[in-house]
C-alpha cells in the first residue's frame, strides 16, 4: 500500500524533451491506467517511477518519501515488463524467487513462498521448467509471480498484455484485475489499448506528446473528453469531429454548406465562435433521406450485434453505429440526425473542451458523469 | 528452394578457385605433409636423402626432460593467459557496457592493444618491466630481487603472460562487449527491480547469458596460447625462452629446434604431438564444458 505523487516531472534526452511537467497523484490501492499513443511518454513516466530512468526535473514521491535519488530496489516497486524479461537460464522457481534470494531470505522460507505465489498465478506444476519451455501466457504469469512475491507497495505494468494473443489478453486482463483486488497494492498500468484502459482503470490518465490530456474515471473521460485528442483517441470507432461556426441567429452550427441544429443555449453562449463539434458514432442516428442532414453511404461494417455506417457528410466521412433493423447499402442517400444534446464542443484553436455550463452557467452539452455511472 | 547461380561448365569454376587452391596447397598442405614425413625420417639439415626411422624421433622427444618442461610451461602459459585475458576483457566489457559518459573513447582505447604486434608489445614490456629501469625498479631498490625476469624463470613467465594478456584482453573485450550488448536490457532492469546491485547483476544475469561467448573465447584463447604466432613472437622478443628454459613454451622450442638447431625431424615430431594435444584439449572442452552452456 503506497500513494504516489508526481510533481512537475520533466524528462529530456539531451535537448529533446519527452515529458513537459507532469502532475499526478495516485491514491493508495488505486488501479491507475496511463493510456496514450506510442511515443507519448507514458512508458518513460512509468520507468521514472520505477527508478530505471533519471528524472530531469520535478519530484516523484512514493508513500511520502521523495524517491528521485533512490535506487530501484529502495523504492518498493515491482514491475512487469512488456517482454516479461524472465531470466532465461533460471527455472521458473528461481525466476520467481530471485528477489528473495537477493534479499537473503533463508532457503526453506523462500521455497515455501515460491510455492505459495506460484499457486496464486496457477503455475504450481511448472516450477522446474525453464522459461523457454513455457507458453506466452505462462511466461506472463511467471512475470507477475515475480512481482507479487516481493509484496510491493506499488505494482508497475509496462504494456504487459501486448505480446499475447487476443483471447489470452482478455483472460489475463481479468486476472490482473482480480489480483489487484486481492493484493490491494497501488497499480500503475501503461497501455496503448483503450479497451484495457477502460476495463481495468479506477483512474485513467490520458497522455499525448509528453503532456497529460485528462485524468478521471474511465466513463467520465468517455462521456466528457477534455480535448479533441481524447475524444478521438477513446472510443471505437472514434468520435466524429468537424469544424463549424456557431450561427446564433439560426441556432445552427455551420459546417461547409451544412447547417447542424444546436441548442439555443449553445447558440447563445458561443455565438459567432469557430469551434470543433464532435459526436460519438453511437449518438448519430440514421434517418430516411430528406430528413436530417444529407449524407451518402460510403461503406458498411457488419459487427454482428449492429453495424457501422461510414457516410460521406460534407467533405468528410462520418461513422454512425446503427441497430440491425436499419438496412443501408453503399451509395444510398440517407439522412443523419445529430441530437443537439449529444454534441461535444471544443475550441478550434486549442482543441480544449468548451464546458459552457462551467464558464457561463447556462448550457449543458452532455450528461453529467455521475448520471452516466 | 534456395536459388543459386549454377555454372554450366566445370572448367570455369575450377579456374576461379585455382589461385586459392594453389595458395592453400603451397603454403598449407605441402608443409603439413612435409612435417608428417619428417617426423618419421631423419632429415639431414643440409639436404640429401632422408632415412626412415619409424618412431625414433618421438622416443627422443619424450625422453628429453626439457621437452616435458616445455609442456608444463606451455600449459601454465596458456591457462594463465586464457584466464587473465578473459577476466580482464570481462571486467572492461562490464564497465563499458554501463555506457557512462566517455565510454565510447575508452572502448576504442581498450581495443587498441590488439592492433599492436605481439613481438613489439614484448619489446615494450621488456623496458616497462625491466628490473633495473622499469616500473618495478623502485620496488627492487627497496626489496632487492623482488622482480627479476632475467634471473628467475617464474618472473619471466609472469612477464610473458602479462604481455600476452595486455595484448589479447582487447580481443576478448570486443567479443564480450558484443555479447553483453545482446543481453536484453530489460533483463538487467528486471534484476535491478528485484533488488540486485550492479555486481550481483553481472554475476547472476549477465555472465550466465555470456556463457556461449565465454566458451568460444576459452577455446580460441587456449589454442592461441598453445600455438599462436603471437605466443612465439612474444617469447622470442621478450625472454628468448629463458632464463634456464623458464619460458620455453612448446612453439618456441619447436621453432628454435628446427631453425637454430636444424633438427627438422625432432621439431616435426614435437609439432605433431602439439597438434594432438590441441585436439585433445578442444575435444575435452566441447565434450565436458559445452554441455553446461545455455545458448538461449
Amino acid at each position: 500500500m503506497a500513494d504516489i505523487t508526481i510533481r512537475a516531472v520533466r524528462k529530456s534526452y539531451g535537448k529533446t524533451a519527452t515529458l513537459h511537467g507532469i502532475d499526478l497523484a495516485f491514491a493508495s490501492g488505486e488501479f491507475v491506467v496511463i493510456l496514450g499513443p506510442s511515443g507519448c511518454g507514458k512508458s518513460t513516466l512509468l520507468r521514472m517511477i520505477a527508478g530505471l530512468e533519471d528524472i530531469t526535473g520535478g519530484e516523484i514521491e512514493i508513500n511520502g518519501r521523495v524517491v528521485n535519488k533512490l535506487e530501484p530496489r529502495e523504492r518498493g516497486c515491482a514491475m512487469v515488463f512488456q517482454n516479461y524479461a524472465l531470466y532465461p537460464h533460471m527455472t521458473v522457481a528461481d525466476n520467481i524467487g530471485y528477489a528473495l534470494k537477493v534479499a537473503g531470505v533463508p532457503k526453506a522460507e523462500r521455497r515455501a513462498r515460491i510455492a505459495e505465489t506460484a499457486k496464486i498465478v496457477g503455475l504450481g506444476d511448472y516450477l522446474e521448467r525453464k522459461p523457454a519451455a513455457l507458453s506466452g501466457g505462462q511466461r506472463q504469469r511467471v512475470a507477475m509471480a515475480r512481482a507479487i512475491i516481493r509484496e510491493p507497495g506499488v505494482f508497475l505494468f509496462d504494456e504487459p498484455l501486448s505480446n499475447l494473443d487476443a483471447t489470452l489478453r482478455v483472460t489475463m486482463r481479468a486476472e490482473i484485475r482480480k489480483l489487484h483486488q486481492r493484493l490491494s497494492a497501488t497499480s500503475v498500468f501503461v497501455t496503448h489499448d483503450q479497451v484495457e484502459a477502460m476495463t481495468l482503470a479506477d483512474k485513467l490518465v490520458v497522455m499525448n506528446k509528453g503532456h497529460v490530456e485528462q485524468v478521471g474515471q474511465p466513463l467520465d473521460i468517455y462521456h466528457r473528453p477534455a480535448s479533441t485528442f481524447v475524444a478521438s483517441f477513446i472510443g471505437a470507432p472514434p468520435m466524429n469531429l468537424m469544424d463549424a461556426r456557431i450561427d446564433a441567429s439560426a441556432t445552427v452550427a455551420r459546417h461547409e454548406h451544412l447547417a447542424i441544429p444546436i441548442s439555443s443555449a449553445m447558440a447563445a453562449a458561443l455565438a459567432g465562435r469557430d469551434v470543433t463539434l464532435g459526436i460519438r458514432p453511437e449518438e448519430c442516428r440514421v434517418v430516411p433521406a430528406g430528413e436530417g442532414l444529407p449524407a451518402r453511404v460510403d461503406f458498411v461494417e457488419e459487427l454482428g450485434s449492429g453495424r457501422i455506417v461510414h457516410a460521406a457528410f460534407g467533405s468528410r466521412i462520418f461513422a454512425a453505429a446503427i441497430p440491425l433493423d436499419i438496412r443501408v447499402a453503399s451509395g444510398d442517400l440517407i439522412g443523419l440526425a445529430l441530437p443537439p444534446a449529444q454534441l461535444h464542443v471544443f475550441d478550434r484553436e486549442t482543441g480544449r473542451r468548451l464546458d459552457v455550463t462551467h464558464s457561463i452557467g447556462r448550457y449543458e452539452p452532455v450528461r453529467q458523469a455521475a448520471e452516466a455511472v | 528452394m534456395d536459388k543459386r547461380a549454377v555454372f554450366r561448365s566445370w572448367w570455369l569454376p575450377t579456374a576461379f578457385a585455382l589461385p586459392q587452391l594453389a595458395l592453400i596447397a603451397l603454403f598449407f598442405y605441402w608443409p603439413a605433409v612435409a612435417v608428417v614425413r619428417w617426423a618419421f625420417t631423419l632429415e639431414p639439415p643440409f639436404g640429401g636423402s632422408a632415412e626412415f626411422v619409424g618412431l625414433a624421433n618421438f622416443r627422443d622427444v619424450f625422453a628429453d626432460p626439457l621437452y616435458w618442461n616445455s609442456v608444463v610451461v606451455s600449459l601454465t602459459f596458456a591457462l594463465a593467459g586464457t584466464l587473465s585475458t578473459i577476466f580482464i576483457g570481462l571486467v572492461l566489457a562490464l564497465a563499458v557496457d554501463r555506457q557512462l559518459p566517455g565510454s565510447g573513447a575508452v572502448r576504442f582505447l581498450y581495443i587498441l592493444p590488439y592492433a599492436i604486434a605481439g613481438p613489439a608489445a614484448g619489446m615494450a614490456f621488456r623496458f616497462i618491466l625491466s628490473p633495473e629501469r622499469g616500473l618495478m625498479a623502485s620496488v627492487n631498490s627497496a626489496f632487492p630481487d623482488f622482480w627479476n625476469p632475467a634471473k628467475y624463470g617464474s618472473h619471466a613467465l609472469i612477464l610473458v603472460i602479462v604481455v600476452f594478456a595486455w595484448k589479447w584482453a582487447g580481443y576478448t573485450f570486443i567479443f564480450l562487449l558484443a555479447g553483453l550488448q545482446s543481453v536484453p536490457k530489460s533483463l538487467t532492469e528486471a534484476a535491478a527491480m528485484d533488488g540486485s546491485g550492479p555486481v550481483r547483476r553481472a554475476i547472476d544475469i549477465q555472465i550466465p547469458m555470456l556463457a556461449p561467448t565465454l566458451f568460444f573465447l576459452t577455446v580460441i584463447m587456449m589454442t592461441e596460447g598453445f600455438v599462436g604466432a603471437d605466443t612465439y613472437g612474444i617469447v622470442a622478443r621478450t625472454t628468448d625462452g629463458g632464463p634456464n628454459h623458464g619460458t620455453d613454451v612448446m612453439v618456441y622450442r619447436i621453432v628454435e629446434e628446427a631453425f637454430r638447431g636444424l633438427n627438422y625431424s625432432g621439431a616435426s615430431a614435437q609439432s605433431i604431438v602439439l597438434i594432438g594435444l590441441i585436439m585433445i584439449f578442444t575435444f575435452i572442452q566441447f565434450r565436458f564444458v559445452e554441455r553446461r552452456v545455455h545458448y538461449k
